[in-house]
C-alpha cells in the first residue's frame, strides 16, 4: 500500500512537474531572452537592457506607448465602472419599464462577434470624430466588457440584504444617497473583480486598436511592439520584440499574484452563468 | 433611471452599429469616400468569388477542431490532475494558469520569437539533443505553421479551461465516487460513467467558449503568421480585416461580417438546444 502511493506520488510530481516545466518556460525564456546578448539583437556583449534601451527611442517611444495604453485602460475601466455599477443597481433594485428587454441586449452582445462590430464602428466613431482616439477605443472596448460587467454588478447588488438601504432611506438618503454612501461598500468585490477585467482586457487587446487607431504615436503597446518587428530599419528586431513582451506581461502578472481571489471569482461568476 | 447611461450606450454602441453593418454590407462602401448607394447583393456574392474565402473557411474549420479537441483533452487531464488537495499541488495549479493572465497577442509575440530561428531556444536544444542539424522553420510551412500556432494557443488557454473543469470535479460530491467503488467499479469506469456525466455542465461550457474563440481566432495568426506560408493560415475574421483595410472595400467587409454573424448565431443556438435538451435527460 505504502509502495503504491509512492509511486502514485512520483508519476503525480513526474507528470505535473514536468507539465508545469513546459507551462513556464516561455514566459522565464521571454525574461531571459530580453536582456540576453545576441547577435540579431541590440544587446550584443554581456547581459543588459540595450533592448530596453532601442524601445524607449523606438519612434514615438515606449513612454507614450506606456501612457497610451495606460489611459485607454484607465478610461476604459472608468466607464466600465460608472456603466455597471449604475445599471447593476438599477437591475438589481428597481422595476422599470423595458427591464427584461434591456438586460437581455446586453447580454446578447455576447452573441456578436467582436470582428461584425468594428466595421461598423470604425464608420461611426468616424461620424462622431472619434475615430483614431484613444478615448473612442475606450468607448469600444467598454462595450464588450458590458455583458460580464453588468451581470458581475446585478448579482453583486443582489446578493445585498435590502434591509441595509432600507435603515438609510428611512434615515432619509435617497436612492443615490444609499448608493453612495452604502451599497458602494457592499459591492466592492465584484467592483474589483469588474475592474480588473475591464483593465487586463483594455491593455492587452490587439484588434480593436488595429482597427480604430491609424496614427502611430498613439498606438498602445500591443500594436506598437507587432508593428515595431518589422520596422526598425528593415531589419527584425527580435530582442526589442521580447522586451515589449516583457512590459506588456508585467502588470498582468503582477496583478493575478496581488488579484488571485478575484480573477478566480470573475472566472467562476461566468462558469456559473453557463 | 440609473440604467439611462447603459440604455444609452448600448444603443449607440451596439444598436445602432448592428443596424449600419446591415445598410453597409447591402451597399457599395469604399473605405474612404463612404456610402455610395444600395448594390445588393453584389458584396455577398462577391465573397464566394473570392479565391481566397473557401481556403480560409476550410483552414478555420480545420483549425477550430484540432485545437478544441487537444485543449480539451489536455484540460482534463490538468484538471483530474490538480483537483485532490495535496502538497505543492498550488504551485502547479499557479503555473498552469500564469500564461492565461497574459494577452493573447503578448502571447504571439513571445512565441514568435521562441520560434524563431535567430534567437528561439527550441532549434539550439534540438541540436544539443543531436536530433536535427537543420534549424526548423516553425512557422515556414503550412503543417507547421499551424502546429506551432495550436502551441501556442493551448499554452496560452489550457489553464484556463482546467480552472473551469476544476471547479466541475470539485462540486461532485464524493458519496458518488464511494458508492460506485462499493459496487466495484474501477477508476476507468467511474470516470466514463460518472465523471464525464455529472461533469456535462461544465463541459458544455469549455465547450462553447473554445468554439465560438477558435473560429474567430486572429491575433494569433495575424501576429504570428500573417497568415502565411501562401494564404495558408489565414483565418475568415483576417479575410474581413483584408477587405476593409487592404482591399478599402468596406461594404464587402461588412457583408462578410455579417456572414460571421449568422454562422455564429446559428452554431450558439445549436449549442444552446443540444445542451439544454442533454441536461434535461
Amino acid at each position: 500500500m505504502r509502495l503504491h502511493r509512492a509511486i502514485g506520488n512520483t508519476s503525480f510530481w513526474v507528470f505535473g512537474g514536468g507539465l508545469a516545466i513546459m507551462f513556464l518556460i516561455p514566459l522565464i525564456w521571454t525574461a531571459v531572452a530580453s536582456v540576453s546578448p545576441h547577435g540579431a539583437t541590440a544587446q550584443q556583449e554581456g547581459y543588459g537592457f540595450a533592448n530596453y534601451r532601442t524601445l524607449t527611442e523606438y519612434d514615438a517611444g515606449l513612454p507614450t506607448y506606456l501612457w497610451n495604453s495606460t489611459y485607454v485602460s484607465v478610461l476604459t475601466v472608468i466607464f466600465t465602472l460608472v456603466l455597471s455599477l449604475l445599471g447593476g443597481y438599477a437591475f438589481a433594485r428597481f422595476r422599470f419599464p423595458g427591464r427584461d428587454a434591456l438586460f437581455l441586449l446586453i447580454i446578447a452582445i455576447l452573441m456578436v462577434p467582436y470582428a461584425t462590430l468594428l466595421v461598423p464602428l470604425w464608420v461611426l466613431l468616424g461620424e462622431l470624430g472619434l475615430r483614431n482616439s484613444l478615448f473612442g477605443l475606450a468607448l469600444v472596448l467598454t462595450l464588450y466588457q458590458l455583458p460580464f460587467s453588468m451581470f458581475m454588478m446585478r448579482i453583486s447588488f443582489e446578493a445585498v440584504p435590502r434591509e441595509i438601504e432600507e435603515s438609510a432611506l428611512v434615515d432619509g438618503c435617497g436612492t443615490f444617497g444609499v448608493l453612495r454612501r452604502v451599497l458602494v461598500f457592499a459591492v466592492w468585490p465584484g467592483m474589483i473583480t469588474v475592474g480588473l477585467f475591464a483593465f487586463l482586457h483594455a491593455w492587452n487587446d490587439f484588434i480593436a486598436p488595429l482597427f480604430m487607431i491609424n496614427d502611430s504615436s498613439r498606438y498602445p503597446l500591443s500594436l506598437a511592439i507587432a508593428t515595431l518587428r518589422q520596422q526598425t530599419m528593415g531589419a527584425v528586431d527580435f530582442g526589442a520584440t521580447q522586451a515589449g513582451v516583457v512590459i506588456m506581461a508585467l502588470p498582468c502578472l503582477l496583478l493575478f499574484v496581488l488579484l488571485q481571489r478575484h480573477y478566480v471569482r470573475g472566472f467562476m461568476s461566468g462558469a456559473l452563468k453557463g | 433611471m440609473y440604467a439611462a447611461p447603459a440604455a444609452i450606450f448600448v444603443l449607440l454602441l451596439f444598436v445602432v452599429p448592428l443596424l449600419l453593418v446591415g445598410q453597409m454590407s447591402a451597399s457599395e462602401w469604399p473605405l474612404l469616400k463612404g456610402g455610395q448607394g444600395l448594390n445588393l447583393p453584389d458584396n455577398y456574392t462577391g465573397i464566394a468569388d473570392d479565391r481566397l474565402f473557401w481556403p480560409a473557411v476550410g483552414f478555420t474549420l480545420k483549425y477550430t477542431v484540432i485545437v478544441v479537441v487537444v485543449l480539451l483533452v489536455l484540460a482534463m487531464g490538468m484538471a483530474l490532475l490538480v483537483q485532490e488537495r495535496r502538497r505543492g499541488v498550488g504551485f502547479l495549479r499557479t503555473a498552469y494558469f500564469l500564461p492565461v493572465s497574459l494577452g493573447l497577442a503578448s502571447a504571439s509575440l513571445l512565441f514568435w520569437g521562441f520560434y524563431s530561428p535567430q534567437i528561439g531556444p527550441i532549434d539550439p536544444f534540438l541540436q544539443w539533443l543531436g536530433v536535427t542539424d537543420e534549424p526548423i522553420r516553425w512557422i515556414g510551412t503550412p503543417n507547421l505553421a499551424l502546429f506551432s500556432s495550436i502551441m501556442l494557443v493551448v499554452w496560452k488557454f489550457a489553464g484556463f479551461f482546467m480552472l473551469i473543469l476544476m471547479v466541475g470535479l470539485q462540486s461532485i460530491p464524493n458519496e458518488v465516487y464511494e458508492a460506485a467503488r462499493v459496487d466495484g467499479a474501477s477508476k476507468v469506469q467511474s470516470f466514463f460513467r460518472i465523471t464525464l456525466p455529472l461533469l456535462r455542465p461544465s463541459i458544455a461550457l469549455c465547450l462553447i467558449i473554445s468554439i465560438t474563440g477558435s473560429l474567430l481566432a486572429f491575433d494569433q495568426f495575424f501576429i504570428l503568421t500573417n497568415g502565411g506560408p501562401d494564404n495558408s493560415t489565414t483565418t475568415v475574421v483576417m479575410m474581413i480585416y483584408r477587405e476593409a483595410f487592404r482591399r478599402f472595400d468596406l461594404g464587402s467587409a461588412a457583408a462578410l461580417s455579417v456572414v460571421v454573424l449568422l454562422v455564429l448565431l446559428v452554431i450558439n443556438i445549436a449549442q444552446f438546444r443540444y445542451l439544454r435538451r442533454g441536461a434535461d435527460e
